[in-house]
């Protein structure tokens, strides 16, 4: 389990560090497929159904149909496949690395109940949020900062992950289906945030303000 | 029997008019709007004979508070159905300007059933669900404009709530963590009755969140920034929803979990939070209204400010004028709202220093600017005045005041401010504007109505309302 929690968190990191947006996408898509196997790895009896169709409802919206709907607005955005993060790629690793030690000292206050998962998931849980955070608004792409929305989604997803079994499944499936409706409609804007003004850079959407 | 009246048509009728484009096919499509409204409000109204089934299955019960949010977002959505027959139709149109109109209609019934959802449910997640599911229907409807401002906002708002919400999820997990192990589910009464077995650290962490979530779609300041800028690009119709029901939809997410926190006795900490959030709210609406170039801005300012009424008036320990406060905002900025769309179409212009000569100029639209104006400002008789005033008297009863002298402050501040831009437009000579209102009947009789109340409200509260009121506020002192 340990292993699977690190594996989650370093793919956070390889997010933070990467300066291909394609690569981001797919490490995103990555990391909900590492999420989607913690619900059945929660208890017993392995084949239990609410969490096998939540493990399953999970890998299909966050590794298959998000995924898949950025990769296309990207290709249609005909734009540079570069991040432009305002703070740069080394100076946010280590920004990330810092996020984690405070993380990992922060959640001493934190000693939540989280069996049968190691008590590590808690400051993991942080750290992504932190990190997703950290992306929103450090990045200048309209699509980078949706791709912070959804590290953000995950972190308090595997936060949620502690809690199997109180959430009754209808409620589950309305969260997943509220979360793909958002990056469908954040799809489209990025389509035409492209079209109005020929880039997805979001310092093009600072106009409105009260002071001139 | 309601729930059809209340989802199952309006959801139909959602989904019928995305099958209706085309531009010649508005009408149509603001018809089928109308009859949703129709269907929702007297969905509603059935709750109010004797005898009606309140309960459904375990996920939708209805109780009297989410009874007064569900009325008031009928009524206010009613109007705004009416006003949308006028509103439109003069619209500037520009030939680059195509695309999503037609999700207008299916867009605001997508809204009124995730908001009644949201009042209906008596579960944490399903709750979370419906207010996260308005961010999305609302989204389209503020970029319906479509050019870059609309989509600036738009996006603004999509990107910030979505988050907020994200936190609010958080805290409703750990307000769940609070209730670990003793094996009942997310409902609002399990964990009031339960409320002594809790383990308060979480639930502190819980609330917090929550209120930092819910509190960024309410528009309480330090996190309103998406809503000046929602409401001045969105239509007008839009925006009197937005800031009449939407506003209230998160402000009832918060109160859900405070009853919770109540209960556990934890009223102390919350109260702290509340009065807090409430008095930056005020500050923040000070700093922004003083000299506000933009009518539409100034109202969303506004709206910043009463938000943080509620706020403090739920803290200082008073729910009852809280509660109606929100009734008399809501009326009373929906009135507004819809007045400063006659004032876009006839202007053309969002400035305010290119409005002048209202009242001369288009009469019944500057008396009804005039009067929801100084209703928002709190002058007698219109209800504003008696809520307003009621929180101020109890913030003393309650021993707050230090709050009590901060509130009259930014309130005075306010006061001054606002009267100066709104008499400044109203006043002066009468001028020839560049736009037409073809169908200014349709607009006139949703504010028309809206003013009678708010003045009948001032001048007399019906003792079957305050009935009504106390058995919400109740629910808001740690009772069941």
């Amino acid at each position: 389990m340990d292993w699977l929690l690190t594996g989650i968190m370093l793919t956070a990191f390889v997010i933070l560090g990467s300066s291909q947006l394609g690569i981001c996408i797919r490490v995103v898509a990555l990391q909900g497929a590492l999420l989607s196997l913690l619900p059945l790895l929660a208890g017993d009896p392995f084949l239990d159904l609410h969490r096998l169709f939540l493990a399953g409802t999970s890998f299909t919206i966050k590794t298959l149909a998000i995924p898949l709907l950025l990769t296309r607005s990207l290709s249609q955005a005909k734009i540079k496949r570069e991040v432009e993060p305002a703070i740069s790629l080394h100076l946010s690793l280590l920004g990330g690395g810092a996020i984690l030690v405070g993380a990992f000292l922060g959640a001493k206050f934190f000693s939540l109940p989280t069996d049968p998962f190691p008590s590590s998931i808690i400051p993991v849980a942080l750290t992504i949020i932190f990190i997703g955070f950290f992306l929103l608004i450090s990045r200048y792409k309209a699509i980078t900062q949706v791709l912070g929305f959804l590290v953000l989604e995950n972190g308090v997803f595997l936060f949620g992950v502690t809690l199997i079994g109180e959430f009754p499944l209808t409620v589950e499936m309305g969260v997943f289906l509220d979360l793909l409706v958002g990056v469908f409609v954040m799809g489209i804007m990025i389509h035409h945030i492209n079209r109005t003004f020929d880039h997805i850079d979001t310092k093009a959407l600072a106009v409105l303000k009260d002071i001139e | 029997m309601n729930l059809i009246f209340l989802l199952i048509i309006p959801g139909t009728l959602g989904i019928l008019t995305l099958f209706i484009r085309g531009n010649q096919k508005r009408a149509l499509r603001r018809h089928i709007l109308f009859l949703g409204a129709l269907s929702h409000l007297v969905g509603t109204s059935l709750f109010y004979f004797p005898g009606a089934q309140r309960s459904f299955n375990i996920y939708l019960s209805i109780d009297s508070l989410g009874l007064l949010f569900l009325s008031l977002h009928s009524v206010l959505f009613f109007f705004v159905s009416i006003y949308s027959f006028g509103y439109f139709f003069k619209e500037y149109r520009s030939e680059q300007e195509r695309g999503i109109r037609h999700l207008y209609a299916p867009c605001m019934l997508f809204f009124l059933i995730s908001m009644t959802v949201a009042t209906l449910t008596s579960h944490l997640g399903l709750l979370w669900v419906a207010v996260e599911a308005t961010t999305l229907a609302t989204a389209p409807l503020i970029y319906y404009h479509h050019n870059a401002h609309a989509l600036e906002a738009a996006w603004k708002y999509l990107l910030i709530c979505s988050v907020g919400i994200a936190l609010a999820l958080l805290g409703i997990f750990f307000v769940a963590a609070a209730g670990k192990g003793s094996g009942f589910d997310l409902f609002f009464s399990d964990f009031i009755k339960n409320a002594k077995n809790l383990d308060a650290r979480w639930l502190k962490i819980g609330f917090l969140l929550i209120m930092v979530g819910f509190g960024t779609k309410m528009g309480l300041a330090p996190l309103h920034n998406w809503l000046p800028d929602a409401h001045s690009e969105a239509p007008s119709s839009v925006s009197a929803l937005l800031s009449g029901a939407l506003l209230n939809v998160a402000f009832l997410g918060i109160l859900r979990c405070y009853q919770i926190c109540i209960a556990a006795g934890l009223s102390e900490f919350t109260n702290t939070l509340l009065i807090l959030f409430g008095l930056t709210s005020l500050g923040v609406a000070v700093v922004f209204i003083t000299n506000q170039k933009d009518y539409k801005r100034l109202l969303a300012y506004s709206s910043v400010e009463h938000m943080g009424i509620l706020s403090l008036g739920m803290g200082i320990g008073a729910p009852f004028a809280s509660l109606l406060h929100m009734v008399n905002h809501s009326l009373t900025k929906g009135l507004l709202f819809l007045v400063a769309g006659h004032i876009m179409l006839g202007y053309r212009t969002k400035k305010v220093s290119e409005v002048h000569g209202l009242l001369k100029t288009l009469p019944a639209t500057g008396i009804l600017f005039v009067t929801g104006g100084m209703a928002i400002m709190g002058l007698p008789p219109f209800a504003p005045f008696i809520s307003k005033f009621m929180i101020l008297r109890e913030s003393f009863t309650h021993n707050h005041p230090v709050v009590a002298i901060f509130y009259l402050l930014f309130l005075g501040i306010i006061f001054v401010a606002m009267s100066k831009i709104l008499f400044a437009m109203a006043q002066g000579e009468k001028r020839e504007i560049p736009g037409t209102l073809e169908r200014y009947p349709y607009l006139l009789v949703s504010p028309i109505l809206l003013a009678a109340i708010i003045l009948v409200l001032g001048l007399y509260l019906p003792p079957g309302f305050i009935h009504f009121l106390r058995e919400a506020s109740h629910l808001l002192e740690g009772n069941l």
